[in-house]
């Protein structure tokens, strides 16, 4: 029994004459200054590092997000997926000053078409224009819509999700029949069929993958709250006098910010891609404003893809990598976030 | 497991009114009338054609007509491709899209869970690292950019290099034509199954009654295939439904890159053109298409785990 070291009480001689005897041994862990990078493996936490503070030197605080941050980084691919996230957005903010020409200025009509070159390093589109600067511009409109149906998402999604998760019984019930019965229609079929009521458009594209997919996020709080509900702290709140709205606010959303960070970072790919299907299809973006997904159809006429292949392989490519960098930043915050939680 | 299934089945019907009225209400909202096509039209004139499908009716008595038709599977004729009735076109272009998903589907099972098994009996082996590559990349590819990069590929730049496979860059006559549009749209599937099954086997590697298995001298091939892969596959066998139904939307897109004649190309064109019956009974067919799914799922869930009961 002496031998674990998670019994040893440090003070207590005949552990320290013990721990004499077998210093051939590499020291354990839990002594060296790497404590911190030790509980991060699971099967080395713990229980008995308060009592071990007196000997150690200072353990350095951390935040849980300081060390979600610390386990983030170390994650090679969740790196990547913040390099091209951080990419993405820098070029879609700054679009106006990183782009050459306007998003419809039309380059030059006689060289429509023209190949990548070292004047227009993406080449010319059927109409003349520069598509290394509608692809910049296309990023600006593909984070709009990310960013802004999200926010619906949370705005719709959180609130409902919370009250039929905090109050259960019937409100849920009435809640949730409600959320079931818009699940039960394929989210991209109603945001057709809202923009096709609306009419094509950056708003009105946006609002409509935000009044579709709140049900998801207003699910995923409301499973939370159920469990949380029942947390003794909860309890306790509610035995000191704390009002429904109080709990909510100040234990039971901070307690549920994980889950909801992390599908926010699956949301706005899931937007991005959306708006660019819609757009591919002729009922996204109003052109001439440019989009990824009108460039994929400009390229794709009928004829241009064996000719001209640059006009579809770019926007395509940007496509294809903004999806593949939330992916792996949306799967490395779910592993830094809650390490011991369920992954599938 | 009867009462099961018919209280699932009771719940269906409200939600599939609701559905309906969802969409009735939103296509009646919608501006413009399906019959105003062209400038020459004369306003007596659309109003007639109007009448003549019953839209001039109040909308309350529209809508119970309609249920009634569609109780009796009669969706009315497509205002568009006059004269054609909406199940003439939905029975000619629903089996071409059925057709794609099953391949999809079947393609996105086979190899993914083949790719899971060797994954999860591989740990931490060259295949577990290829599987796991393959599962993030084909995850977040949009099947309309998988499809184009396919494209691209086989149908342009393989063949400019003097490799050609023959394919095309669209079509559907040919069986050949299927494979690449199979692909792109079984590929995020495929990396979905791969992924689940790869972590439930290494779930049910890690069990008690697998080291019981192996402790009584069983080999490892046995274990795997005795008493590994059976419990490993039962949460797999339930995402196959919802894939089912989820490739079938999904093939709207492939099915324009492609230019494949099937629904979901027909499905975009009537959304253009405000073609009411044909919409509304499109997301009608999805509807019940992804209930069923999710139904029988359940029923052959419980079918294949004794321990489940309803």
């Amino acid at each position: 029994m002496a031998q674990s070291p998670t019994h040893r009480q440090p003070l207590d001689p005949l552990s320290l004459g013990l721990r004499e005897t077998d210093s051939a041994l590499p020291a354990p862990a839990w002594e060296t200054e790497e404590l911190a990078d030790a509980v991060d493996t699971p099967g080395q936490r713990r229980t008995g590092s308060s009592v071990l503070a007196g000997e150690l030197t200072v353990r350095k605080q951390r935040s849980l997000w300081g060390d979600a941050w610390r386990r983030l980084v170390r994650n090679r691919l969740a790196v990547i997926g913040l390099f091209i996230v951080v990419t993405f957005s820098v070029i879609a903010i700054f679009a106006s000053v990183i782009a050459p020409y306007g998003q419809s200025e039309v380059v030059d009509f006689r060289l429509a078409r023209q190949s990548p070159s070292w004047t227009w390093p993406m080449g010319l589109d059927a109409n003349g224009r520069d598509i290394f600067s509608r692809m910049v511009y296309g990023a600006q409109v593909s984070l709009v819509v990310g960013v802004l149906s999200q926010a619906i998402v949370l705005a719709i999604g959180i609130p409902i999700g919370a009250v039929a998760g905090y109050f259960g019984g019937s409100t849920d019930n009435v809640l949730m029949r409600l959320v079931d019965v818009i699940y039960a229609i394929p989210q991209l079929l109603m945001v057709l069929l809202f923009v096709n009521w609306w009419g094509p458009g950056l708003f009105n594209i946006f609002l409509a993958i935000g009044l579709v997919g709140w049900v998801t996020e207003a699910r995923l709080v409301r499973g939370q709250f159920l469990s949380l509900r029942e947390q003794e702290y909860v309890s306790a709140a509610r035995v000191a006098g704390a009002g429904g709205g109080y709990i909510i606010r100040k234990h039971m959303l901070p307690n549920s910010l994980t889950p909801i960070i992390v599908a926010l970072t699956f949301g706005i790919p899931t937007a991005i891609f959306t708006e660019a299907a819609l757009s591919f299809v002729g009922v996204g973006i109003r052109p001439p404003q440019a989009s990824w997904g009108q460039m994929v159809a400009d390229g794709s006429k009928p004829g241009y893809i064996e000719t001209d292949p640059h006009m579809l392989l770019f926007p395509v490519l940007a496509i294809g990598l903004t999806m593949l960098g939330f992916s792996f930043l949306g799967d490395g915050l779910r592993d830094a976030l809650d390490p011991k939680g369920n992954r599938d | 497991m009867l009462r099961f299934a018919l209280n699932r089945i009771f719940w269906f019907v409200p939600t599939l009114l609701a559905m309906a009225a969802f969409t009735f209400l939103i296509m009646h909202a919608t501006p413009g009338s399906p019959f105003d096509v062209s400038d020459k039209q004369r306003p007596e004139d659309i109003k007639r054609l109007e009448a003549l499908y019953g839209l001039d009716k109040p909308l309350p008595e529209q809508f119970v007509r309609y249920v009634w038709n569609a109780i009796h599977l009669d969706f009315g004729i497509s205002y568009n491709a006059r004269p054609q009735t909406v199940n003439e076109i939905i029975g000619r272009t629903f089996p071409i899209s059925l057709h794609l998903g099953f391949m999809a589907t079947l393609f996105a099972v086979v190899i993914g869970m083949t790719l899971g098994i060797l994954a999860a009996v591989h740990q931490n082996g060259w295949i577990d690292y290829f599987s796991v590559t393959l599962a993030v990349l084909f995850y977040s590819m949009p099947s309309f950019v998988m499809g184009f990069l396919l494209i691209l590929l086989f149908a342009v730049w393989l063949p400019d290099m003097g490799l050609n496979l023959g394919f095309r860059v669209g079509g559907w006559e040919r069986p050949q034509d299927w494979l690449l549009p199979t692909i792109a749209l079984g590929a995020a599937p495929l990396a979905t199954l791969a992924r689940y099954t790869r972590s439930s086997m290494i779930e049910v590697i890690r069990s008690d009654f697998v080291r019981t298995a192996r402790a009584k001298g069983l080999t490892e091939q046995g274990v795997i295939t005795r008493h590994v892969l059976k419990n490993a596959l039962i949460p797999v066998v339930t995402l196959i439904g919802p894939i089912f139904a989820a490739v079938g939307t999904g093939s709207f897109f492939v099915e324009q890159v492609f230019n494949i004649p099937g629904m979901g190309k027909f499905f975009v064109t009537s959304m253009q053109v405000k073609d009411q019956t044909m919409i509304l009974a499109v997301v009608l067919l999805y509807g019940v298409f992804l209930a069923a799914m999710n139904l029988l799922v359940d029923l052959v869930y419980g079918l294949i785990d004794p321990r489940i009961r309803y």
